[in-house]
């Protein structure tokens, strides 16, 4: 990076970090601090989106649907969050080639599973074994948004269920009385009162949220911590241009600043959230800041 | 080979006994059902640690958040909010790299970088905070009137801790504690996938089943079995744990009590 790095071994302490730290790999563990947010940023609105579908399933009249969004949520609760990572990454693959197997080689006489393989028709393979790089790591961070977005859309349905259920009953029977249909009740008035209900599970999911981005590293993408992995190894003068020990805890140490960080400033954003929305509600909450303003 | 041969052979695979070498080619549905439940004996073992020891380090932490002095109740705040605010993945990585260079300067520590104790601390230290944090928002909640009256009838010191302050505590804390338990058990799944070494392949459930999708490329069969497994287990650690806080309840009104009539109150 800068013009006397061109030779680190004669460099004293401070410059040497200083080339050190600005060093082409350095540059892409800082860029994937990125890819942590833009996930965050990606995810969270996809796993609402999923779990409001899989509430309001779970609240249907009708039985398949609403059994189906209510085991949706209880296999996501009663299995290791790491479990699903790994399940889903290769199912929705195979299911993904599957589909595309099926509409594009209809003539293809194999069978897909052969012993310990899983073959596919070349044109079928997703992403296109001719496509450049960045369609590859773009195909496998799209894949881990999407099982992200199921896991933490079935944490999403149970708090927004209880949300929905917390809407005060008056609320709805008034509507009624008014001749809302139900589609009317449930859009007009149970949809804009539930989130005050939800904002304190949301908060809780969104920090389990974070908590859960260091998993990208089992899902294959380059994320922080595989980063952290490469560069904190044992590096001999050899092969690298910058010796030093295992400096993995020093990474690592880093890493664990940066999540503190990321939660302190969610908890802080969240506190203000909270205030602003129950203003004039009538909440415990809303009730002290009447109290208080008065 | 039979189920029941199978069995004998992996049965206890996890903590060495048994057949060496894991199946490597045909694997059947009996082998994967065999090893991954042989797995779990990880998953258990790292659960119950943590969980028995967080508990009464927990009760401690909490003590020392709820304290009146500055002194012992930042650190307990500090231990919290690190613990609580970042990741036990990272964590666990961050805990193997120390653990690492501890072993490597002082002698005598070179079991802390083997996961039945390395991996069993760093959860210790979790679950310890989280469930602090669930005792401490308890013991805030704790009836104000419990309190007066323990001191209108002069009990003070570990007397009040101990018939007052820790009953009604557990009683408050027990349904968050409940699912901090299932967290935990859940968070056993991570051990062998950051950092800490499986050594000569006894892993937890986990590494059993995705070595089986690794070799047969097929998530569908042991990412399931794995599921059963861990239904399994939270099913027990709601029941266990729901029985504890029927114990904890069974001096208060339950639902179902039969209300003398209206004469007989009146009568007396």
């Amino acid at each position: 990076m800068f013009s006397y790095c061109t030779d680190p071994s004669t460099l004293e302490s401070f410059s040497w970090l200083s080339c050190y730290l600005t060093t082409g790999k350095h540059m892409a563990f800082y860029q994937s601090f990125g890819i942590v947010l833009v996930l965050l940023a990606i995810t969270a609105p996809v796993a609402l989106m999923f779990g409001f579908a899989g509430a309001t399933a779970a609240r249907s009249r009708i039985w398949p649907i609403s059994l189906l969004g209510k085991s949706y949520t209880a296999i996501v609760r009663g299995v290791p969050d790491i479990a699903f990572f790994m399940f889903f990454v290769i199912a929705l693959d195979q299911g993904f080639e599957y589909l595309r197997h099926k509409v594009k080689c209809s003539d293809w006489s194999e069978p897909v599973r052969q012993g310990n393989d899983f073959v596919v028709c070349a044109q079928a393979k997703l992403p296109l074994s001719t496509s450049p790089q960045w369609v590859h790591e773009t195909y496998g961070f799209a894949l881990a948004v999407l099982t992200f977005a199921i896991v933490f859309g079935a944490f999403a349905a149970n708090v927004l269920f209880g949300a929905m259920k917390a809407v005060p009953r008056a609320q709805l029977e008034t509507a009624e009385a008014y001749g809302m249909s139900s589609r009317q009740t449930f859009w007009r008035i149970m949809v804009p009162q539930m989130w005050v209900y939800a904002l304190p599970g949301l908060s809780n999911l969104w920090m389990i949220l974070i908590k859960a981005t260091p998993l990208l590293f089992l899902l294959g993408v380059e994320d922080i911590v595989y980063w952290a992995r490469e560069l904190g190894a044992t590096k001999t003068a050899k092969f690298s241009d910058y010796p030093h020990g295992n400096w993995n805890a020093y990474y690592f140490g880093g890493l664990l600043v940066f999540y503190l960080l990321l939660t302190s400033i969610s908890e802080r954003v969240y506190k203000r959230l909270s205030l602003r929305l129950s203003h004039g509600q009538a909440t415990a909450a809303g009730e002290a800041q009447r109290k208080a303003a008065t | 080979m039979s189920c029941v041969q199978t069995i004998q052979d992996y049965a206890l695979r996890s903590i060495g006994l048994g057949e060496r070498l894991l199946p490597r080619e045909d694997y059947t549905l009996c082998e994967q059902f065999t090893l991954i439940g042989s797995g779990m004996i990880w998953n258990i073992y790292f659960g119950l640690v943590a969980i028995l020891f967080g508990f009464f380090a927990a009760t401690g932490l909490a003590m020392a958040k709820n304290s009146r002095s500055a002194r012992v109740r930042k650190p307990a705040e500090f231990f919290i909010y690190v613990f609580r605010g970042s990741p036990l993945f990272i964590q666990m990585f961050f805990a193997y790299a120390v653990f690492l260079s501890i072993k490597q300067s002082v002698p005598g520590f070179s079991l802390l970088t083997s996961a039945w104790l390395g991996a069993s601390i760093v959860l210790f230290l979790n679950t310890t905070a989280y469930s602090a944090e669930i005792f401490f928002g308890a013991l805030q909640s704790i009836p104000k009137g419990d309190l007066e009256a323990a001191d209108a009838y002069g009990i003070t010191g570990w007397t009040r801790f101990k018939r007052i302050i820790w009953p009604s505590m557990m009683r408050l804390a027990w349904p968050a504690y409940t699912n901090e338990a299932i967290f935990l058990f859940h968070a056993t799944a991570l051990v062998y996938f950051s950092g800490f070494p499986v050594w000569q392949q006894r892993g937890d459930a986990l590494y059993y089943a995705s070595y089986f999708a690794d070799k047969t490329f097929n998530p569908f069969i042991p990412y399931p079995i794995l599921a059963f497994y861990f239904i399994l287990l939270t099913l027990a650690v709601i029941t266990i744990f729901g029985r504890i806080g029927k114990h904890l309840n069974r001096h208060l009104p339950q639902a179902v009590m039969r209300r003398p009539s209206f004469m007989r109150t009146l009568f007396r």
